[in-house]
């Protein structure tokens, strides 16, 4: 077992963030005001400090970040004002980097399937993006009767709202991200 | 008054009634509204969640567009999208490298020249008497509590946003509109936001705290300003209902709603209809 700390895990997650993990004297505000820190399976001030220690596979393998809910409490209570909810970003993306299987399959669903909605329509048509999260989790019956009340009321649209022009502008942006982050 | 308006994805399908209820009370009170025509998302929660460049992106976009239609003011009332406006402005006004290579991305120029803000600022900036000279209906049996959020006032440094802990631009408007507005702790308390796809079950029980402290402090009715916070109250109100054993029953609406009713405007023409608790034991 290796004792001695690697900074090169608090050290790689400040360039992604710019946030210096090494500021935190772990008060705990962060997981105090956490809203879902309850079904976290590390807290977000023991993410911070294991950061610090260089637990990489012990963090990327976490639920944590798929748990956040990008409220910026953390980040707004933080006394060392690092910016918590930033290093959760950064957490999910680096994971997704790695290859990592993530451990709550749902929340990545729902990233996938909203950005392949903006992707191909420029804006996000829910009933294209929830179908896509029921095809990927299988969980077909889930929030059924809720997206058909709100379909009777207008608040879902059968059809995207989308042309050339934005459909243009989306496909220009996705590539040229794309292109950019391959180069780095 | 003329401000470029940038709707988003959830003014026009999930909380419809929102954009209605503004473009009626900003009509009323010959504000204009010019909806850029070929907004795109914002990018949201999955843009920031994977790629910072491409969260910084969208919203740059945006603001190029209403930059090349004149504008120096765009209105954004959705607290996600106003969120990830001011984020990605922070973003580039601190990094001129970033700044640069997004306008690469967009294969456009943002220049800087467009201010973001929220109607709740608008308002707050306009004479409050624009908006009582058009009040017809006397609302002070209406006791409501105003609950803002996370999205709008959080982090500070970047939203300059009222007070974090404890904002009144909402209570003040709510007040100018003729409610009875109530103090209570949960308005800056965390719905769970667009998690609630995915994990629901955390979402209801984040709701119910903050049903159950509006219940508890006498409130008739929740006022909101941000159409994920709206969703996940009313919305999923029955099924917080039946989860924890409960009839909570409260009416969500949005500030825009309020005013219109003291407007006096029709339940329809402010989208009262498309609420799944049912408001009309306020009207």
């Amino acid at each position: 077992m290796n004792l001695t700390p690697t900074l090169s895990f608090a050290e790689e997650i400040r360039k992604r963030s710019g946030e210096d993990v090494n500021l935190c004297y772990q008060c705990g505000r962060c997981s105090a005001g956490c809203p879902t820190s309850y079904i976290m399976d590390v807290v977000p001030h023991r993410l911070i400090h294991s950061i610090r220690l260089g637990r990489e596979e012990f963090i990327l393998g976490s639920k944590t970040m798929w748990l956040c809910a990008s409220c910026e409490t953390c980040s707004t209570r933080c006394p060392r004002d690092i910016d918590i909810a930033k290093i959760m970003d950064n957490l999910k993306i680096l994971s997704v980097e790695k290859g990592i299987k993530t451990p709550v399959p749902e929340v990545s669903a729902f990233y996938s399937s909203a950005l392949n909605s903006i992707r191909r329509f420029g804006r996000i048509h829910e009933l294209s993006m929830v179908t896509e999260i029921k095809l990927k989790t299988h969980q077909f019956m889930r929030d059924l009767k809720l997206g058909l009340q709100m379909m009777r009321m207008g608040k879902i649209k059968l059809l995207p709202e989308t042309n050339a022009t934005r459909r243009g502008i989306v496909r220009d942006i996705f590539a040229n991200v794309k292109k950019r982050e391959k180069g780095q | 008054m003329k401000y470029a308006y940038y709707p988003g994805c959830s003014l026009h399908s999930t909380g419809a009634e929102y954009d209605e209820s503004f473009r009626a009370i900003c009509n009323k009170m010959e504000i204009t509204l010019d909806e850029i025509p070929d907004w795109v998302c914002c990018g949201t929660l999955p843009a920031h969640s994977s790629s910072k460049l491409l969260s910084v992106s969208l919203p740059i976009k945006n603001l190029a567009l209403a930059e090349a239609m004149g504008h120096r003011e765009v209105v954004v009332p959705c607290a996600a999208c106003y969120s990830r406006f001011k984020k990605a402005l922070y973003e580039t006004e601190h990094d001129g490298e970033l700044a640069t290579e997004v306008n690469g991305i967009i294969e456009d120029e943002y220049k800087g020249s467009v201010n973001v803000i929220h109607p709740l600022e608008a308002f707050d900036g306009i004479d409050h008497n624009i908006i009582k000279k058009h009040i017809v209906r006397d609302i002070s049996n209406l006791k409501v509590v105003c609950y803002y959020g996370c999205l709008l006032t959080r982090p500070p440094k970047v939203m300059n946003f009222d007070n974090s802990e404890y904002p009144m631009i909402m209570d003040k408007i709510a007040e100018t509109a003729g409610a009875t507005v109530l103090d209570w702790s949960y308005k800056t308390d965390c719905c769970g936001g667009s998690i609630a796809l995915s994990e629901t079950d955390m979402v209801l029980e984040l709701c119910h705290y903050i049903l159950e402290e509006a219940d508890a402090v006498g409130a008739d009715a929740i006022i909101v300003a941000c159409p994920l916070c709206h969703s996940n109250l009313d919305n999923r109100q029955p099924e917080i209902d039946a989860k924890y054993y409960i009839e909570h029953k409260v009416p969500i609406l949005y500030f825009s709603q309020l005013i219109g009713l003291a407007f006096g405007m029709k339940p329809e023409e402010l989208g009262l209809h498309k609420h799944f608790i049912s408001a009309d034991s306020l009207l």
